[in-house]
């Protein structure tokens, strides 16, 4: 019998992986620039899915596991537990060391490198959803420290940060949705020492996207579902040995299902966008492609759907916390030395100004964010609050991408300061559907 | 724990607020804004109500007092509290839900009351108990400006002799003293101004005249004249001491108490106003669809999202500003945080759903055009947007009052 781990117990599990991980002195991020040259050519590429490690399919008869909801305290508290100020600290440190200083290489490589994905696996990056009783950390809910940690993580950079969440949002979508054999067949390998590269994909390539009006389908036939549609924002899809993927099932509503990448008439295409170039984007061509009736997750409720695009629409507005707590740290310190007309620009209301009006919209979705996953863990309704998190953090994020690139005049335009990359990347938070979940 | 819902031991006093808000102030919304600087004699019965909750211990500060920092208050526990600042708040949302002006015409429950309280001593807060204090600092050379105001203080014997002119007093017909700000030296600057609780009784102090406005039309604007008012030395509140080191701090500290009071009222104001366009929206047969994407929704739709969305970043940028009051820590860039945010998409909210319901809501058939003249107000007072802005800049970006001017 496993002995529950209380909040400081999960903080000191994340901290003993850290610690037993050699990849802090190990990780050569620069050696990536091979890579580069070999993905530059990557634009137009087209295969077949990734061939995928054979997942050993394990009939479970049982009820799945699920993660108990956090009790309402009843008190008014921004102050993050403990064992959250732990696991962030742990982030915040390797988004500053690592993920930042490799920005740069990574979108040039398309791709987040190796030694980055493995090292956030060491970290227990996917575990904070997976049950403790299939490997995972975690009894409770824990959609605030999902915030916390995205949020961290995209301080450092945002398209590395998708990346590294991409498989966390499948396990954790297995873990809240699948049934007792989906679990125990895909969760042992999210919570083993080879995390397998993974995607949610639900966004379509079309204007006016809606998720719950899907164009992908999953026709019944004898062996199960026959599936048809272009999935797009689906994160290194090359890579990945498994889909979760939104479908609509004929007549009976959106729900989804998983794909094994070597399923035939799985294609993967490479979909290079303006920004988020080291999360590796692609489409997901699927032509025909046939599912057994037991890959629908769950019960492909309508209630499971809804609550995996609020909890996707949730974790893009955490990125946004953390690019755009970027952005402001950035320009504070660029307009207090950058001097014009003899005194430091900050001494302008015109610019002083735009640097306060970053820093209340940031707290102020900041504050809306928290809310919306406060009340998903307790199990509340929290449909409002994520729309309102994701109209914030879509509009001023992306305002204040504009205004970082704006504060710096010409500086900005050109990649010698970041902040054009990050202005690249807020662009994504309001219009992305799936790809991470908290 | 992160939990942004309201306290739970809060919320059975949130409910009666916002019935008694419901019953004495919005059911006579529109009278008093039709009657301008006619007297609501219906909240003298309220105030009663209030008076006696307070004595009684049972008091969560339904108005715009009880903001004093009680150092004492369980020193040194490390428990989160949720306290006053917040119940204050959480009232004032309430009462400004109903109608902003009747809020500011509270017997004794002025900003005037809220300096007593910040930095009154407790001899003063005694003595001052159960008066009704309006507050008189800009003049008509002075706004934003504080510092340089005009109005003098000269010492005389155990008196002091106030001259000069003061606008914008809210209250200051109503009210039965007023705190004045004046310098004691003009020459010594922003150290040299102290504040006088001037009970109107004294010779000398005159209510001139009575202002026409915009809106919070129910709260009297008075012009208040100081005519060699002598007032006695031990109503300046504070240290009379001209502390050159301190500067303007002592003074303004009221405003960091009071900022998110004012942040509040613009919420409250703002979710009225919410409240019934959305009421309109849907009668007219608007779907607001909080999880289909807003890009696919009708525009008034997308429109009252994105209000919604605004709003509910004011409320708990509010909240903020309260909770770290009562934690005992530093609250001066998030109350102005507060103060900018919900003072400007206050005004927003309430403009845009005008808009939303066309001349129905231009019209005086609906309240909503009022609470749209009645917000404005507070993106000025308490500090006008640009300067919470400047507040805001200076902390953020560590610069002084001279190098952000």
């Amino acid at each position: 019998m496993v002995t529950r781990r209380d909040p400081m117990g999960i903080g000191l599990a994340v901290l003993n992986r850290i610690a037993s991980s050699p990849a802090v002195d190990r990780l050569g991020l620069r050696r990536t620039t091979e890579r580069a040259v070999y993905e530059g050519a990557k634009g137009g590429f087209r295969v077949a899915g990734a061939s995928s490690r054979a997942f050993r399919r394990v009939t479970g008869g049982g009820r799945p596991t699920r993660l108990a909801r956090t009790s309402d305290s009843g008190v008014f508290d921004l102050e993050p537990t403990e064992d959250q100020q732990m696991i962030v600290g742990v982030v915040k440190e390797f988004a500053a060391e690592v993920l930042r200083p490799g920005a740069a290489v990574a979108e040039a490589a398309t791709d987040t490198p190796k030694e980055v994905l493995s090292q956030t696996g060491e970290f227990g990056l996917t575990l904070l959803n997976i049950p403790e009783s299939l490997g995972g950390l975690s009894e409770d809910r824990s959609a605030v420290t999902g915030v916390l940690v995205a949020a961290a993580l995209a301080e450092g950079d945002m398209g590395q940060a998708v990346a590294c969440l991409a498989p966390a949002a499948v396990a954790t979508a297995i873990s809240l949705w699948g049934t007792d054999a989906q679990q125990q067949t895909y969760l042992p390998a999210f919570a083993g020492d080879d995390v397998p590269a993974a995607a949610l994909a639900v966004a379509e390539p079309r204007p006016l996207f809606d998720p719950f009006d899907l164009e992908t389908t999953a026709e019944a036939n004898d062996d199960g579902f026959v599936l048809n549609g272009v999935k797009s924002g689906v994160v290194r899809g090359s890579e990945a040995e498994l889909f979760v993927v939104a479908v609509e099932l004929d007549g009976g509503g959106p729900m989804l299902v998983l794909v094994e990448s070597s399923t035939p008439g799985v294609t993967i295409e490479a979909d290079p966008s303006m920004g988020l170039r080291a999360a590796g984007l692609t489409r997901l061509i699927l032509d025909d492609v046939q599912i057994p009736a037991d890959a629908v997750l769950g019960e492909g409720s309508a209630d499971d759907y809804r609550e995996c695009i609020r909890l996707s629409r949730l974790a893009w507005a955490a990125l946004a916390l953390g690019t755009g707590r970027a952005v402001l740290d950035y320009v504070s310190a660029y307009v207090t030395t950058r001097e014009a007309f003899g005194e430091p620009i900050s001494h302008r209301q015109a610019v002083a100004f735009m640097v306060a009006n970053i820093a209340i919209e940031l707290e102020g979705m900041r504050l809306v964010t928290l809310k919306a996953a406060s009340r998903a863990e307790q199990g509340l309704d929290f449909s409002r609050e994520v729309a309102l998190a994701r109209r914030l953090a879509g509009e001023y994020g992306m305002k204040i991408g504009t205004d970082g690139v704006q504060l710096l005049g010409g500086h900005g335009f050109v990649k010698e300061h970041p902040v054009e990359r990050w202005y690249r990347d807020l662009r994504a938070v309001g219009l992305m559907e799936g790809a991470v979940l908290v | 724990m992160i939990n942004l819902e309201t306290p739970r031991k809060f919320r059975p006093f949130v409910q009666q607020a916002h019935q008694v808000a419901q019953e004495f102030l919005r059911a006579n919304s529109r009278k008093y804004d039709l009657a301008e600087h006619a007297y609501p004699k219906e909240l003298d019965l309220l105030a009663s109500l209030v008076d006696g909750m307070g004595a009684s211990g049972q008091g969560q500060g339904a108005g715009a007092a009880g903001v004093r920092r009680d150092e004492d208050d369980e020193a040194g526990s490390a428990k989160v509290k949720n306290g006053t600042n917040m119940s204050s708040v959480l009232s004032v949302i309430e009462m400004c839900w109903a109608d902003v002006g009747l809020l500011l015409s509270m017997p004794r429950q002025g900003l005037g009351n809220s300096a007593i309280a910040s930095v009154a001593d407790d001899e003063q807060l005694e003595r001052f108990k159960g008066t009704w204090a309006a507050m008189a600092i800009t003049e008509p050379g002075t706004g934003s400006d504080s510092a340089n105001i005009t109005t003098t203080a000269i010492k005389d014997g155990d008196e002091y002799v106030l001259n000069g002119e003061k606008i914008y007093v809210t209250s200051g017909e109503r009210a039965d003293s007023v705190v004045v700000w004046a310098t004691l030296d003009k020459s010594l600057g922003r150290a040299a101004i102290k504040s006088f609780l001037v009970p109107k009784s004294l010779p000398g102090i005159r209510v001139e005249r009575l202002e026409h406005k915009l809106g919070i039309r129910a709260s009297d604007t008075a012009v208040i004249v100081l005519e060699n008012c002598r007032v006695p030395a031990a109503n300046l509140l504070g240290n009379p001491d001209i502390d050159t080191k301190q500067g303007f701090a002592g003074a303004m500290a009221t405003f960091d108490n009071t900022r998110p009071l004012v942040a509040g009222m613009a919420v409250g104001c703002a979710r009225a106003a919410l409240e019934d366009t959305r009421a309109l929206l849907e009668r007219a047969g608007v779907v607001i669809d909080y999880d289909r994407p807003v890009q696919a929704q009708s525009y008034a739709a997308a429109m009252f999202i994105a209000m919604e969305a605004d709003w509910e970043a004011a409320l708990l940028l509010t909240l903020e500003a309260a909770w770290l009051a009562d934690n005992r820590r530093p609250n001066s860039m998030e109350a102005s945080m507060a103060k900018a945010k919900a003072g400007r998409v206050g005004n927003d909210i309430t403009l845009r759903c005008v808009e939303l319901a066309g001349t129905l809501g231009y019209s005086e058939h609906e309240l909503i055009e009022k609470w749209s003249r009645d917000s404005k107000i507070l993106d000025i007072f308490e500090g006008t947007q640009q300067i919470q802005q400047l507040i805001v800049a200076r902390r953020l970006l560590n610069l002084t009052s001279s190098q952000l001017r």
